[in-house]
């Protein structure tokens, strides 16, 4: 019995070896820190390889990769498995894309909203959130009665303070008496906490909610409680069609088939990539016709201005907690200044968590 | 903020409803384990569950087939467990875990489709008796059915445990198979029954998350609640008046920490975080150090394999 099962094991591994070899078409792999049917982040990211494998590419992806040691076993295992490309689509994954992407130079990484590009196989990319959130923060800041807005955090790393610090400057411009309330729930999918975080914020008074999480609970919880909300990543519309006023939304569609034909015809090469309104890797979903027809015709118009760069999220003079000045009159954030920040602005309420 | 009464009354209420999922999942499998079967899939049990009702609400329309097929699916699905452990003699710990794992997948896979629609709203009880009495109002009224009955269960699991007949038996074949079996109680059929109604009060407690505390399917929503809901039984000492408070203290921790970070307290977010598990922990303790009593309530053969020697 145990020589048959021996004979069968090794057939299997020559088979496995045959079919590995024997594979040399492109392929391109993602890796997901959610479900695909999260109906918000990774969702739009599976929109994308949905549209990589209609651009006539062959992709796979693995889904709920939590961030840290697992990251990297699921990464190397497609470099092993024969993939050309591979975009990790979340900031935990880092280090771990780096470390892998030091032992196999012949394979392509593209790491989402990170900023560590230690071998020449390593490209960044990610989006000008903070555009959209310029544009909720103006909306908020007209639309609340309570003069609180209500948010909902995951992580404190520099891609979700800057979405509160953008929101709270272009919430100040409108309505200079604006606070914004923040909680922590420390993870970026857990619909129950995320139901929990936005009534504990409208219990508290906030009667516009916005979240950095994943999930449609946000706005459920909203709709429920009769308060405004907006749409995360993708558009949540029909999850709280009273409540949510507009959705900022996730495009990667056009960068990933652009980025697996250049990785499939040999023109890859590493970048940066930070695009945002203007090429439409974030954009509005559709704005509610309760915020009067005056409001939306302002926010399409500061929607046009964020796109063309008339207007900038992080315009000068903007302060720190403490009062300290961080960007000066008449000048607009850097780049560099924007994907490090770590400090609230005036008028955000609490700590950072260290 | 406003630490008005009303104000505290309607904190009460969302603490209560975000504990139900725990009490009905422990309860459950509280008795599995007072029949002496430990069952670690209880967060297996609990995604079927919930994805079964979502599945069955948006097919049927109804929201009463939706809750009875969540609990029949939460059944079906400790069957394959029950048959593992009790009929193939496996070992508990290492099927339990083969189901969670097994029903997440499973559910991920059933819910393929429906992802994305929305949730109907579930009738509520009372609800002008919520808005009209001050306090007591959101407290006692405006709740899901489903809620109710999470309250009144550890209050009927006690009795069943303590003064019933049935009780007694379940008891026994959890501390003594062979003694039970020797009196001529079918050990293998009060187990399996035991590991089916925690199936039943699990795919519940499931349902109770994708019908009516976040109304919509998403993968993986029960979000670790299962293995909440085990430790509770645990670190309550197998008893069910003592699971329902370590789920009141857990649920009401997270809502308090929440509104304390809201409210803009000096307190390390993490610490906050890291609280309801830490409190639920201290409180149980505390309340079930009396080692006499734990002995009293401990199913002395749990997890161990029984076989009738023919």
């Amino acid at each position: 019995m145990y020589k048959n099962f021996f004979r069968y094991l090794i057939s299997a591994i020559f088979l496995l070896g045959f079919s590995v070899n024997s594979n040399t078409d492109f392929k391109v792999g993602f890796v997901y820190v959610g479900p695909t049917g999260d109906h918000g982040w990774t969702f739009q990211h599976h929109e994308g390889r949905n549209a990589v494998e209609a651009a006539g590419i062959k992709t796979t992806f693995v889904e709920s990769v939590p961030e840290g040691a697992d990251a990297e076993r699921v990464i190397r295992q497609l470099a092993q498995s024969g993939h050309d490309l591979i975009f990790t689509t979340s900031f935990g994954y880092m280090d771990p894309t780096n470390k892998v992407a030091k032992d196999f130079p012949n394979v392509k990484f593209e790491h989402a909203t990170g900023y560590k590009r230690e071998h020449s196989n390593v490209s960044t990319y990610s989006a000008r959130f903070y555009e959209g959130r310029t544009i909720l923060g103006h909306i908020a800041g007209k639309m609340t009665k309570t003069n609180t807005i209500g948010y909902i955090a995951s992580f404190p790393i520099p891609e979700v303070i800057r979405g509160i610090n953008a929101m709270t400057l272009a919430a100040q411009k409108v309505n200079p008496n604006i606070k914004t309330k923040i909680v922590w729930v420390f993870t970026w999918y857990d619909p129950g906490k995320e139901a929990e975080a936005a009534q504990a914020l409208i219990d508290q008074g906030a009667d516009v909610i916005m979240q950095h999480t994943d999930s449609t609970a946000p706005v459920q919880t909203a709709e429920k409680a009769g308060v405004w909300s907006f749409g995360q990543a993708s558009d949540m519309q029909r999850f709280a069609p009273k409540s949510i006023l507009t959705s900022i939304i996730d495009d990667w569609a056009p960068y990933y088939v652009e980025r697996a034909i250049a990785a499939r015809d040999g023109t890859w090469n590493q970048q940066d990539t930070w695009h945002g309104l203007k090429e439409g890797m974030v954009a509005m979903g559709p704005y509610n016709s309760a915020m009067g027809a005056d409001l939306v015709k302002e926010v399409e118009q500061l929607q046009k201005d964020l796109a063309s760069g008339k207007v900038h999220s992080f315009t000068g003079p903007i302060y720190d907690q403490k009062g300290n000045i961080l960007v000066a009159e008449g000048k607009v954030a850097d780049d560099g200044m924007l994907a490090g920040m770590s400090v609230y602005v005036k008028g955000v309420e609490g700590d950072i968590p260290k | 903020m406003s630490l008005d009464i009303s104000f505290i009354g309607i904190l009460i209420g969302s603490i209560m409803a975000s504990s139900v999922p725990l009490i009905l999942a422990a309860s459950g499998e509280l008795i599995t384990e007072r029949s002496g079967v430990l069952n670690l899939g209880v967060e297996g049990m609990m995604i079927i569950g919930a994805i079964s009702g979502f599945a069955l609400m948006v097919i049927t329309d109804n929201l009463f087939i939706a809750i009875v097929g969540s609990m029949l699916s939460g059944v079906i699905i400790s069957l394959i467990f029950g048959f593992l452990t009790q009929s193939l003699l496996t070992n508990h710990v290492a099927t339990g875990l083969a189901l969670t794992i097994f029903g997440i997948g499973l559910s991920a896979m059933l819910g393929k489709n429906f992802v994305g629609i929305p949730g109907k709203e579930f009738p509520i009880l009372f609800s002008s008796l919520r808005e009209n009495i001050p306090f007591f109002g959101p407290i006692l009224f405006g709740h899901s059915i489903v809620l109710y009955f999470a309250f009144a269960l550890p209050f009927l699991t006690n009795y069943f445990l303590k003064k019933t007949k049935l009780g007694l038996i379940v008891r026994a074949v959890g501390d003594s198979p062979v003694s039970a079996s020797n009196q001529g109680i079918n050990v293998i059929l009060v187990r399996y029954c035991c590991i089916l109604y925690g199936g039943a009060m699990c795919g519940l407690a499931g349902a109770y998350l994708s019908l009516i505390y976040t109304p919509q399917w998403i993968e993986n929503m029960t979000a670790g609640r299962g293995w909440i809901a085990l430790a509770l039984v645990v670190f309550a000492t197998w008893s069910p008046i003592k699971v329902l408070i370590g789920a009141l203290i857990f649920g009401g921790i997270t809502i308090l920490q929440l509104h304390m970070q809201a409210i803009g307290f000096r307190i390390p977010v993490q610490f906050l975080s890291a609280l309801p598990y830490l409190m639920t922990i201290i409180v149980l303790v505390v309340i079930s150090r009396d080692s006499r009593k734990i002995k009293l309530n401990t199913p002395t053969s749990l997890g161990r394999i029984f076989y009738k020697e023919k």
